[in-house]
């Protein structure tokens, strides 16, 4: 019987060991790879050190934004607010910790000479004035998030016309603010988190005593080390706590959910916050590395990156299956999408096309998998 | 009688297990066939591999004589057989003489002629004895008068061969009858049918002939005047089983522990008391429409109720589910697929799901994963779940009996003291149904408390040490174990005052 067994294993057919493949965590980053193993002969510039060194920096806080989308997703749930929430948080925190401002470009905006003034935000003279700034930006968020969640648990509204709204409101409250200025001169302890290297590398010969900047990639970086921990936090969240149980059972079964005593309202309150804070460290990356509060941040096709490589990782847009490394791996394959595409000189329109296809296809893979799955099962 | 349809050495398998093996079987034109066996017998396989759902690995299958290989339901249609299912296949949005057109309106000038399809709908209507408009909606229908339309449907494509699968679930006592006397018609004109279904005692009394599966092979086949319901049983099973109810083994305690007064919810319940003791199985009786499973609702704080008092242990129990789950209340609903499993989830995640809290550790619950895989096999090894790999493997790919004592095993996990069981033996085979008894007594005996909800009677008999009768929302009786009677009991049930 046992032996019988095991010859059945080691003859499986070529399309069932395909399929393992298909269905295992990592097939992503075998995808990724290959993707690259491909393209490198051809652009040779992919695996320049300069080149990963700019993919890798692109990859960090869409990461952050992309972990808070996988919880909403995760509920069979989808926030379409985040692109908003990433704008205005990166409004708000940089009129708080601004060191000055310009009165000739923010005079008009309904904030000047309330909030921020020629000298700056009210934390922006205060030495660890941008972690208030930065708790300021989270708790706001939240708040966007806890609003997000009561309209879906409490009174049953769809995500998606909560979050559409949130969308359309938020983004036009943060272009009011500074009346679709920048806000700049953030302080240098701020601009750290967004582009501050840790480690370094030089690669080539060391013949002058001081090599030029740009010679230099960064490699260990601030942004890198926040996106890790939030990615791990979220993982050890998602996978390893009664509450990540909640919610990948509220979102294969909501009713039998509700029926076993989960709390169902509480914890999907829960996720849309995660979802708007995630938004909001997001901002701080990109606020930091662009030394600006912009409040169009996020618009745009943000919000196409932030699904797209969620749903590239394997997260089921149907609820219920969700894993952290699958999106991990779902921003990478998406950022080196996107950076090949421009490597290739399309332009911005011909990449959104490739990518708006991708995505479909994505989305394909998703139900082909589904498919897959439940007839292993049968 | 020449063969309509013919089964040779036709086999199915599923990444290497077999669903149907090498089956020969013959079904004559003008018959009725009834086809029973347990859950995973194999007969869904069959039915999907008739119609154009599923690829035969093997054998073939002859439709009047000539070889048939649907690739797709409707190559099915197309030959003319037709499928009455437990989940019907309805546009409840659009009116009766449309959903029996949905696949071609004849049109004129290119309008659909709806004069026509009125006419004809009509007249079908009409050879069922079903007296409502082609212009109703399906949505407004009762489940029986839909699966008439179902049927209207089957008719109208011209199908020979109407295959019904479990079509009773839903129906009222009155509309299984005129089920069954719209069968008797369809035989009448010549159509052949395939008959599915765990009551035997219907199958005894529809079909000519009878086929029983087990794990995939046929069994035993024969005319049905061979067949008696024993019979059947072991051939089911494949052993005779020695009663269908274990013996009870302890006797209720005194302690009251759930008592329900006067319960009164307008258009639902009307003053309804019902006391659950220690250790005692109190069974709840009534017709479709009685109110049993609103009072199971209200009981666990999932409907709103205007007065009465619920208490547990001799306490007000606080308002929704949760708190009442923490007070040991617990519910096994009527519909396990919807209400009380997570389908695609493993046999482990859905084991933990009640009582996960327990498992988690420190502030941040962390999962103490040992001691919840632990706990969940115990569980599997105490409630022989069939199964392989309990963290892998998906509930869904369980038989309806494993994937019920699931649900019983998620809540014993949270060690209840009382037990709401509805309907917790519906679509459940004949084996499993006993082991679901021995688990209620075992239950019962360990001190809890059971409300067991039923339509079958003999369930009740077997079971319960007193059974509360309900009907239109009221208690209409309470009978103790020595007094059971089935008809006193169907009398307090349709209110016949008892003589």
């Amino acid at each position: 019987m046992h032996s019988t067994v095991k010859a059945a294993k080691t003859k499986r057919s070529l399309g069932a060991r395909a399929a393992d493949v298909f269905l295992s965590d990592y097939f992503v980053l075998y995808m990724s790879l290959a993707y690259v193993a491909v393209l490198a002969p051809f652009l040779p510039v992919l695996l320049a050190p300069a080149n990963l060194s700019n993919v890798l920096s692109n990859m960090w806080p869409l990461l952050v934004v992309a972990v808070g989308q996988t919880f909403v997703l995760a509920i069979a749930g989808i926030d379409l607010s985040q692109g908003a929430v990433v704008g205005l948080t990166s409004v708000v925190g940089a009129m708080l910790i601004a060191t000055m401002a310009d009165p000739v470009v923010l005079a008009n905006a309904p904030v000047w000479g309330l909030v921020l003034t020629e000298s700056g935000g009210p934390f922006g003279q205060m030495e660890w004035g941008f972690l208030l700034g930065i708790a300021v930006m989270v708790a706001v968020a939240a708040a966007i998030g806890a609003a997000n969640g009561a309209s879906v648990a409490v009174f049953g509204m769809p995500p998606f016309m909560v979050t559409l709204v949130g969308l359309i409101s938020v983004g036009a409250l943060a272009i009011y603010l500074t009346q679709s200025e920048n806000i700049r001169h953030l302080p240098d302890a701020y601009v750290m988190l967004g582009k501050g290297d840790i480690a370094s590398v030089h690669l080539g010969p060391k013949d002058t005593p001081q090599i030029p900047r740009r010679q230099i990639h960064s490699f260990v970086t601030y942004p890198m080390l926040i996106a890790i921990a939030v990615a791990l936090l979220a993982h050890l969240l998602l996978a390893k706590t009664v509450f990540g149980k909640w919610v990948l059972a509220i979102g294969v079964n909501r009713k039998a959910a509700e029926l076993s005593g989960v709390p169902v309202r509480r914890v999907v309150v829960l996720v849309f916050v995660i979802s708007a804070v995630c938004a909001a460290l997001a901002a701080v990356l990109y606020s930091a590395r662009l030394e600006a509060g912009r409040p169009t941040l996020g618009e745009g096709n943000f919000l196409l990156d932030v699904i797209g490589a969620v749903v590239i990782g394997g997260t089921s847009l149907f609820g219920g299956k969700a894993k952290i490394v699958w999106t991990v791996f779902g921003v990478l394959f998406f950022v080196l999408l996107s950076n090949t595409l421009n490597l290739m000189n399309l332009s911005s329109f011909q990449i959104d096309m490739v990518k708006g296809g991708v995505i479909l296809a994505a989305a394909l893979l998703d139900v082909l998998r589904t498919r897959l799955m439940r007839e292993r099962m049968r | 009688m020449s063969a309509l349809l013919r089964f040779e050495s036709l086999s199915k398998a599923w990444f290497g297990v077999p669903a149907v093996s090498d089956l020969t079987l013959e079904i004559a034109e003008g018959a009725a066939l009834g086809l029973i066996g347990q859950n995973g017998a194999g007969k869904s396989t069959l039915m999907n591999m008739i119609g154009g759902v599923v690829e035969p690995t093997a054998g073939r299958m002859l439709w009047r004589g000539e070889p048939y290989a649907p690739a797709r339901p409707a190559d099915a249609t197309a030959a003319g057989i037709a499928f009455i299912h437990q989940e019907l296949n309805l546009f409840t949005n659009l009116s009766v003489a449309e959903n029996l057109y949905i696949d071609g309106f004849p049109t004129r000038l290119g309008m659909i002629d709806r004069r026509a399809i009125r006419a004809r709908t009509e007249e079908i209507l009409a050879r069922l004895d079903l007296a409502v408009s082609p212009d109703t909606i399906v949505g407004e229908l009762s489940p029986g008068e839909r699966q008439l339309v179902e049927i209207a449907k089957a008719l109208h494509n011209e199908a020979r061969l109407v295959i019904f699968d479990e079509p009773t679930t839903s129906l009222t006592p009155r509309e299984t009858q005129r089920l069954f006397d719209v069968i008797g018609r369809l035989k009448a004109q010549g159509r052949t049918i395939i008959y599915i279904s765990h009551i035997l005692s219907d199958v005894a009394r529809l079909c000519d002939a009878i086929a029983v599966l087990r794990d995939g092979l046929l069994v035993d086949s024969g005319p049905a005047e061979a067949f008696d319901v024993p019979r059947m049983i072991r051939s089911m099973i494949g052993r005779d089983l020695d009663g269908l109810f274990p013996p009870r083994t302890a006797a209720p305690g005194p302690t009251p522990l759930l008592e329900a007064r006067g319960l009164t919810q307008p258009g639902v319940l009307e003053d309804v008391t019902v006391t659950v003791h220690a250790g005692e199985v109190v069974g709840l009786f009534g017709l479709m429409g009685a109110g049993r499973t609103e009072l199971a609702r209200i009981l666990f704080g999932l409907d709103p109720v205007e007065a009465g008092e619920i208490r547990l242990d001799g306490a007000p129990l606080p308002a929704g589910p949760r708190g009442r789950i923490a007070r040991g209340l617990a519910f096994v609903t009527e519909n396990r697929r919807e209400e009380g499993l997570m389908m695609e989830a493993s046999i482990m995640d859905n084991l933990g799901l009640v009582s996960i809290r327990d498992f988690g550790r420190g502030p941040a619950g962390l999962i103490d994963r040992d001691a919840l895989a632990a706990r969940a096999e115990e569980a599997r090894r105490d409630l022989s779940i069939k199964a392989g790999d309990i963290g892998r493997q998906p509930v869904k790919a369980l038989s309806g009996g494993n994937q019920q004592k699931v649900v019983i095993g998620k809540w014993l996990m949270s060690a209840p003291r009382v037990f709401i069981l509805d309907e917790p033996t519906r679509g459940v085979d004949v084996g499993a149904k006993f082991e679901i008894y021995a688990l209620i007594d075992r239950i019962a005996a360990a001190g809890s408390g059971i409300l067991l909800i039923s339509s079958e009677i003999e369930e009740l008999m077997g079971m319960a040490d007193r059974i509360v009768v309900m009907s239109r929302g009221e208690t209409t009786g309470a009978l103790a174990r020595r007094d059971f009677d089935r008809e006193r009991i169907l009398r307090m049930a349709f209110r016949e005052t008892a003589a």
